[in-house]
């Protein structure tokens, strides 16, 4: 796999997105099909299931490196990669080259073997390969192959090679497939059209509303005003559920999320849309856990996410339902070029038709000036609801994050100030550095742990919390080290609620660090009293 | 009493009552070499290497009171015996060898097996107590070639020149930067260096030491001339108005610590190559080997971990706390405005030793 590992040098040694747009494009060219296949496999994240546990792996590298366990594990956190630990400590014997396809055979070949046969093909191979392409064959074995492309990258790097739309490429890689069911060619340069109802159409994603030159956005009409006539408008409710995307196509349906992740069997309350809804259906929206006619909390919908299959109970607890937003395809044509307020038009008919109660319709919400948008955001927080979307009615389905003609404008997050208690050091390009913390707040005397957060400080602030940690640990455990608690943050969150799984017996969504506190004393910092008084407010 | 001990002020042999590499005032200091964590302002007294001198005079003080002491020679005070040995990490950098009535330790300073090309190169020394740096004591720190390196760094290089964009290259000017000179394709376009560098280049020029010549980077530099060169400069320059004249440009670093991922990323420079002026894995521990010793006292770096593994592989061995820093000692003493954070160091940096319990 020289030629692989050479690509993932280039990708890894810039930040540049045109120059791996350009590395992937070469390669593009270059590449032998079926390891091309198997590139844009790892780099959209479908990769073999893994085929051993990381403790079998861990004691396997601290072997052939000849050091004991302890050993490799603190190596692993000084690293913070396991794929990247074992690359630097094991030894090159004998070559072995063979190209990327068959390394990742060799991987899926591992399932099923007695451990003793692993172990032997697995050091064989790490005494057979160095540098990047040991590191590859690393990340194969281990899943988890994040390096720095996204799927944009990807795609425009496959567009300048191959000469394709990036639009219909993205739509192309999208869906249920893998390189042991496809071509590159099928897949990528002239796939046959009868070949996959499953697939899905690439997701179109709102950036949020920015404030004057790319400010945050606050919560004024001066955010507003710059995008014109709001008669050219449409406003509706931005839920906290999990976005979707129902397929009703050759007598079946298929439930995607915007992960990739076909999630059919999850949500068995949407077996009905085959009989609903034509064939050819394609819908976007939002599942959400639903009862009596509104949302349930999303801590509730959270029982339901984790589960394959779901049990009788939960099905009745937990109810979801499929809040629609948007109309992809109609009797099994696309019509995402066609503009918003006749997408619309169509999926009110077609909910209608349907008169399914687990297919709500996202309201457009009533409004004539900019002034009833911020009033409506004023009055928006409640019911799992994080905010409002934006549409311009003139709007195609785009594909991809986009600026322009959607944008969602959150509520304004809640925020309370709390003590770091334990950090842990991070991964990647935080790798040595404890950047993952933890925070308490106050009941009884002690501090009680209610969020983690990893981001929202800057690198020098980053640096500065580091060496805090460093120098005012009370104690280990593992990784993570207990410090004293003396400094104090505004953790910033988009939602709450009450949680019998959090020791807290709180939850927040999305929490973050909004800002370094250094004018409070850890007695300053919030009690959890006043946390939970936040729930429902 | 120890023939050394650790104390506040530094490794201290009481017998003679001479410290080595200090970090508060003495009256007698043993210098291993001139970087900024070793060598410190204030003694009353220097001994250290010939080469070494005129750089303690440009970066300490020009009038301090130093004798040099040649490799191999020995000078002994009251009954305890010292000598320098070459310890391959920079120019004019020595162990210490320290003998009484018998008993031999030695302190190495920091110090590289493999020649660079500027450094007088390591040489072991039997003893019966070693004490030892060990800034990259862990497994993942293992350098590859050198020479594979240099190519690497001159492929950026041509591809920068041939895009009309300036290479950048962070590098310690003591020692690393010389390296770098030396190990460089000269033909690919001009160097030019960072005021730092050439300071040491000139010091290092005093002790005999032969350099290419280069430009250092004025207001007058053409900027055509950059957009082809090579500019050698300390990490801490990097992002100060000093580089804006150099536009465009590519920025990369040398250092061992460019052997991880997460800390290439973490210094926001466009590339990252792995040559280090310290000691490997596998070196530190042939190091170890090569002295005989049967104590070994680890003083910065992964010391923790590199004593446990020491004592598991049979040998008598502890570490202490110092003030040494490794390689995120950056000897940025010339112009630069800022101080930057070196990309990352190990635990127990300067200042802030920590001890880990033993698990």
């Amino acid at each position: 796999m020289n030629r692989e590992a050479q690509l993932f040098e280039e990708l890894d040694a810039t930040t540049s997105t045109n120059a791996k747009v350009a590395a992937l494009a070469r390669y593009f060219r270059e590449g032998d099909d079926s390891d091309k296949l198997w590139v844009i496999a790892l780099l959209s994240g479908r990769r073999p299931r893994r085929p051993v546990t990381s403790t079998q792996l861990r004691q396997w590298a601290a072997e052939v490196a000849g050091i004991p366990d302890w050993l490799f594990e603190a190596s692993y956190h000084v690293v913070g990669d396991f794929a990247e630990t074992v690359t630097h400590i094991a030894t090159l014997e004998i070559p072995v080259e063979q190209p990327l396809s068959a390394w990742v055979q060799e991987v899926e070949a591992l399932r099923g073997l007695e451990e003793e046969e692993q172990a032997r093909r697995v050091k064989a191979a790490w005494a057979g390969l160095e540098g990047m392409a040991l590191f590859v064959f690393n990340k194969v074995l281990t899943g988890g192959f994040r390096i720095g492309v996204s799927q944009k990258i990807l795609v425009k790097g496959l567009g300048k090679a191959t000469g394709i739309p990036e639009d219909v490429l993205a739509h192309r890689l999208m869906g249920d497939w893998s390189p042991h069911t496809t071509t590159f060619s099928d897949l990528v340069l002239e796939p046959t059209s009868t070949d996959d109802d499953a697939r899905p159409y690439p997701f179109y994603l709102a950036y949020g509303i920015e404030g004057p030159e790319g400010t945050a956005a606050g919560a004024g009409l001066e955010e507003l005003l710059p995008l014109g006539d709001p008669a050219d408008w449409q406003a509706e409710h931005k839920w906290d559920g999990i976005r979707g995307q129902v397929i009703v196509r050759g007598h079946r349906h298929y439930v995607w999320s915007r992960g990739e992740e076909l999630v059919t069997d999850k949500y068995p309350e949407f077996q009905a849309f085959v009989e609903g809804l034509p064939q050819g259906t394609v819908l976007d929206g939002e599942i959400l856990a639903w009862k009596d006619g509104k949302p349930l909390p999303f801590a509730e919908l959270q029982r339901r996410i984790g589960r394959k299959t779901v049990g009788k109970k939960l099905l009745t607890d937990v109810p979801v339902a499929f809040m629609v937003y948007d109309l992809l395809e109609l009797s099994g044509r696309d019509v995402r070029r066609e503009p918003l307020s006749w997408r619309r038009e169509r999926l009110e008919e077609l909910v209608t038709a349907a008169d399914l109660p687990m297919l709500v319709l996202s309201e457009v919400l009533p409004f004539t000036t900019w002034q009833e948008v911020v009033d409506l955001r004023e009055h928006a927080r409640a019911n799992s609801i994080e905010g409002l979307m934006l549409k311009r009615l003139d709007s195609p389905y785009e594909v991809g994050r986009r600026r322009g003609s959607w944008w969602k404008w959150k509520v304004d997050p809640q925020s309370i100030d709390a003590v770091l208690t334990y950090s842990m050091q991070g991964h990647g390009r935080r790798a040595g550095l404890y950047t993952d913390h933890t925070f308490g707040l106050w009941q009884d005397g002690e501090l009680v742990t209610f969020a983690k957060a990893y981001s929202g400080l800057t690198d020098v602030e980053m640096k500065e919390v580091d060496a805090f940690v460093k120098k005012h640990t009370v104690q280990r455990f593992g990784p993570v080290r207990q410090v004293e608690p003396e400094l104090v943050f505004e953790i910033a969150f988009e939602g709450i609620g009450a949680s019998t799984r959090h020791k807290s017996g709180v939850a927040v969504r999305f929490p973050r660090i909004a800002r370094w506190r250094r004018d409070k004393k850890p007695e300053d910092a919030n009690t959890l009293d006043d946390l939970k008084a936040l729930i429902g407010s | 009493m120890s023939l050394l001990e650790f104390s506040d002020r530094g490794i201290h042999c009481p017998q003679a009552d001479v410290y080595i590499d200090p970090w508060r005032a003495v009256d007698r200091a043993v210098i291993t070499h001139a970087h900024s964590d070793h060598a410190r302002r204030g003694h009353r007294h220097y001994l250290c290497s010939p080469v070494t001198e005129p750089l303690l005079r440009t970066r300490l003080d020009r009038y301090a009171s130093i004798s040099t002491l040649a490799p191999g020679r020995s000078v002994t005070v009251n009954g305890v015996r010292f000598s320098l040995h070459p310890a391959g990490h920079i120019p004019g950098s020595m162990q210490v060898r320290v003998e009484h009535q018998g008993e031999v330790w030695v302190a190495t300073g920091d110090h590289k097996r493999d020649p660079d090309g500027v450094s007088e190169p390591f040489e072991p020394v039997r003893c019966h107590t070693f004490i030892t740096e060990c800034t990259f004591g862990l497994p993942i720190y293992r350098w590859p070639d050198p020479a594979e390196v240099f190519a690497e760094i001159d492929a950026w290089w041509r591809q920068n020149a041939s895009e009309g964009v300036c290479s950048i290259l962070s590098a310690y000017s003591l020692g690393k930067a010389q390296r770098v000179l030396m190990g460089v394709d000269r033909g690919i376009g001009p160097i030019y260096v960072h005021g730092a560098v050439a300071n040491m280049n000139e010091a290092l020029a005093q002790a005999g030491l032969q350099l290419p010549e280069v430009k250092q980077v004025t207001p007058d530099t053409p900027k055509e001339e950059l957009k082809k060169a090579l500019v050698i400069t300390p990490g801490s320059a990097i992002g100060t108005p000093w580089t804006r004249r150099m536009r465009p440009f590519s920025t990369a670093m040398v250092s061992g610590w460019m052997q991880l991922r997460g800390w290439r990323r973490r210094g926001n420079l466009d590339r990252g190559f792995v040559l280090s002026d310290h000691a490997d894995w596998d070196d530190l521990l042939q190091a170890v080997k090569d002295t005989g010793a049967e104590r070994i006292i680890a003083t910065h770096g992964y010391t923790d971990h590199f004593s446990r593994f020491l004592r598991e592989c049979g040998y008598d061995a502890t570490s202490e706390s110092t003030e040494f820093a490794g390689e995120s000692e950056e000897g940025s003493s010339g112009t630069s405005t800022r101080s930057v954070d070196p990309p990352g160091r190990p635990e127990g940096g300067p200042g802030r030793p920590e001890q880990t319990p033993q698990a």
